[in-house]
C-alpha cells in the first residue's frame, strides 16, 4: 500500500516538474519593459491602464510595472534592474540625469497635492493657502488639537512635503521631537508607508495629511476613508510626473529601444488621452492631467509657468546633455 | 456592522471561487508552481543533508542542529531583501537573471525552506533506533542504501517536513515581493496580491483572497493526509 501512495506523490511531482520546468524554458516571445514607479500612479490603478493601452498597440511587447516609490524607484533602475522610471520628484529625478544613470526625461503628466483632514478641522484650515495652512497645524499641533500622519518614506509625496514644511520656514526636526502637551505623544506622525495606508492611519486618527488627489478620491469612493479636501491649488502644491529611460551606456542592461518606445507612447495623442480621462468616469474629474496636450494648446498658460519654474532643469525639461538618440522626442 | 467586512469578504471568495474568476485562478497556480518547485529543490539539498546530519556523528553536530533550527524561522522578507541583492543585474549572480521570475521566486524559497527539511528530517532520523542503522549496515547495505532505508523508516517525519515546507513556502510574502515584486501576468502570487490589494484599499478582496490562500492550504493538506492514510 505504502507503494501505492509513493507511487501517487512521484507522478504528481514528476509532473509538477515537468509542468514547471516546460514553464520556465518555453521561449518567451514577447519584449519585456520593466518600469519602476510611485506607488501613487500604482496604487490608483492607472498603470493597468497604460499596460493595457501600450500592450494593445504594440502586441509583441509586455510592460512589468514595479511600483516602489520613488526613492527606491531610482535605486532599482540604478541597479539595471529597471529600463526606465515613472516619478514625481524634480530633485531626485536631477540627480539621477546628473549620475548619468537617466537620459531622455519627459514631463507626461501634472496634478495637485491637497491637504485632507478631518471633516470636524480643528486647526481651522480649510480654504487657507498651503504654507498658512501648514502653519496653523504647526501651532495646533503642540497643544493637541492637530495631528499630522506623514508618509515617512522616500517617495516623492514625501519630498514634497519636506518641501513645504520647508517653504513655511518651519523645522521638521523640531517639529518630530515636539510632543502633545501632557503626553508623550508626538503630533507629527511617521507612518512609513504607501499613500492608501497612510491616508487610512490618516483617517482612524483624525489627522491631517498631505495626498495626491488620486489616492484621495480614490480611497474617497471606496469608501475607505471620511476625510475631507480642505486645502488645495497654488503653486507650492503642484504635482508633475515624468518618465525617464534609463542610459544605456551606464547601465547597458538596459532595454533602451523599449523604453523609448514606451515614452513615445506615453507623449502621444493616444497616450495622453489615457491620462486625460482615468477617473472621469468614476471621480467626476481626470486625477492626471495630460502635460504634453496642455503644453501643446496652450490652455493654461499660468500652469504651464509653474510647470516650468518646479519641474525644468535650466529651462528645459532635458537639458542637451542627457538626451540621447532620442529622434524627435524633443522637438 | 464590524463584522461586516468579513463577512463581505467570505461572500466575496465565494463569488470569486464560483465565477473561476480567471486572474485569481492564474495567482493561484502561480502560488502552486513557485512553493511545489521550491520545495522540491529544497528536498533535493535538504534531505541527503538532513539524513547525514542525522545519521553520523561530527564534531560541531550540536551546533549545526542549533543553526539549521534557528533558520527555519528567518525573516522571508530579509532573506528576500539578500537574495534580491544577489541577483540584481548588477550583483554578483545577476547574470543567471532570475530577478522577477518565477523560477527566481521558487528558487528564494527553496532556499527559505531547506532548513525546515534539514531541522525535520535529522531529528526524525535520531529518534529512530541507533540498532536500526547498524542492522542495515551489516546487512551489506551501500551507504546510499542505508540511507533511503533509514528515511523510509522515519516516513513520517520525513513527509511532515516536505509537507511544512510546502507551507511555508506556498503562504510566505517576502521573497515573493523582493524577488517577484508582484508583477501582473508574470510573477503575482497569492500572498503579493492579498498585499497589493490591501494597500490599495480593497480589503474585500484582500480577505477573499487570503480565504482562498487558507483553503487551499487546507484542501492539500487534507489530501496528502488521505493518500498517506491509505497506505
Amino acid at each position: 500500500m505504502k507503494q501505492r501512495n509513493i507511487l501517487i506523490i512521484a507522478v504528481v511531482v514528476v509532473i509538477a516538474l515537468i509542468g514547471t520546468s516546460w514553464y520556465m524554458l518555453r521561449p518567451n516571445q514577447k519584449e519585456n519593459l520593466i518600469v519602476s514607479t510611485t506607488t501613487s500612479l500604482y496604487e490608483t490603478g492607472f498603470l493597468d491602464v497604460l499596460k493595457a493601452g501600450f500592450e494593445a498597440k504594440y502586441p509583441n511587447y509586455n510592460v512589468s510595472f514595479i511600483s516602489q516609490g520613488t526613492g527606491l524607484a531610482i535605486e532599482t533602475a540604478k541597479r539595471g534592474d529597471a529600463d526606465m522610471i515613472m516619478v514625481h520628484d524634480p530633485n531626485a529625478e536631477l540627480a539621477f540625469l546628473n549620475g548619468s544613470y537617466g537620459v531622455d526625461r519627459k514631463i507626461i503628466a501634472y496634478n495637485f497635492f491637497i491637504i485632507v483632514g478631518p471633516q470636524s478641522d480643528p486647526a481651522g484650515i480649510k480654504g487657507l493657502a498651503p504654507l498658512d495652512a501648514l502653519r496653523k497645524i504647526a501651532a495646533a499641533g503642540p497643544n493637541g488639537s492637530a495631528l499630522w500622519v506623514s508618509r515617512g518614506d522616500n517617495s516623492g509625496t514625501y519630498s514634497k512635503e519636506k518641501a513645504l514644511w520647508k517653504a513655511a520656514d518651519l523645522n521638521l526636526t523640531q517639529i518630530k521631537g515636539q510632543r502633545i502637551s501632557g503626553t508623550n505623544n508626538p503630533w507629527y506622525i511617521e507612518a512609513g508607508a504607501g499613500m492608501t495606508a497612510t491616508l487610512q492611519l490618516s483617517n482612524q486618527k483624525g489627522a491631517y495629511t498631505l495626498s495626491d488627489i488620486a489616492s484621495f478620491l480614490k480611497n474617497s469612493k471606496e469608501g475607505n476613508i471620511q476625510l475631507v479636501n480642505l486645502v488645495q491649488g497654488g503653486k507650492e502644491m503642484l504635482n508633475v510626473y515624468s518618465a525617464i529611460a534609463v542610459n544605456p551606456q551606464k547601465v547597458t542592461q538596459a532595454k533602451f529601444e523599449t523604453a523609448i518606445l514606451f515614452i513615445k507612447f506615453l507623449v502621444s495623442d493616444e497616450g495622453q488621452n489615457l491620462f486625460g480621462t482615468f477617473g472621469a468616469q468614476d471621480y467626476g474629474q481626470a486625477v492626471f492631467k495630460p502635460w504634453i496636450t496642455t503644453y501643446k494648446t496652450n490652455s493654461d498658460p499660468t500652469l504651464i509657468q509653474w510647470v516650468k519654474e518646479y519641474a525644468f532643469f535650466n529651462g528645459t525639461e532635458c537639458p542637451d546633455l542627457y538626451r540621447y538618440k532620442a529622434d524627435d522626442l524633443f522637438s | 456592522m464590524s463584522w461586516q467586512p468579513l463577512l463581505d469578504g467570505l461572500r466575496e471568495a465565494a463569488r470569486l471561487i464560483e465565477t473561476g474568476d480567471r486572474e485569481v485562478i492564474e495567482i493561484t497556480i502561480r502560488s502552486l508552481q513557485t512553493a511545489s518547485l521550491g520545495t522540491l529543490m529544497a528536498a533535493i539539498v535538504g534531505l541527503p543533508l538532513g539524513v547525514l546530519i542525522g545519521m553520523r556523528s561530527f564534531r560541531g553536530k550540536r551546533t549545526v542542529k542549533i543553526v539549521f533550527n534557528s533558520l527555519v524561522g528567518i525573516p522571508t522578507v530579509s532573506l528576500g531583501l539578500l537574495l534580491y541583492i544577489l541577483l540584481s543585474h548588477s550583483g554578483p549572480l545577476g547574470f543567471l537573471d532570475i530577478l522577477y521570475t518565477v523560477p527566481g521566486i521558487a528558487v528564494g524559497e527553496a532556499i527559505l525552506v531547506i532548513p525546515i527539511i534539514v531541522s525535520f528530517v535529522a531529528s526524525a532520523i535520531e529518534s529512530k533506533d541507533i540498532q536500526l542503522r547498524d542492522l542495515v549496515r551489516t546487512l551489506g547495505a551501500s551507504e546510499l542504501e542505508t540511507s533511503i532505508a533509514i528515511l523510509r523508516e522515519a516516513y513520517s517525519g520525513v513527509s511532515l517536513a516536505v509537507v511544512s515546507s510546502f507551507n511555508r513556502a506556498f503562504a510566505e510574502l517576502g521573497i515573493a515581493m523582493m524577488i517577484g515584486a508582484n508583477i501582473r501576468g508574470v510573477t503575482r502570487v497569492l500572498t503579493t496580491a492579498i498585499s497589493l490589494q490591501s494597500a490599495m484599499g480593497e480589503i474585500g478582496l484582500s480577505l477573499a483572497l487570503s480565504f482562498i490562500l487558507i483553503a487551499v492550504v487546507l484542501t492539500l493538506n487534507f489530501l496528502i493526509s488521505f493518500l498517506q492514510r491509505g497506505g
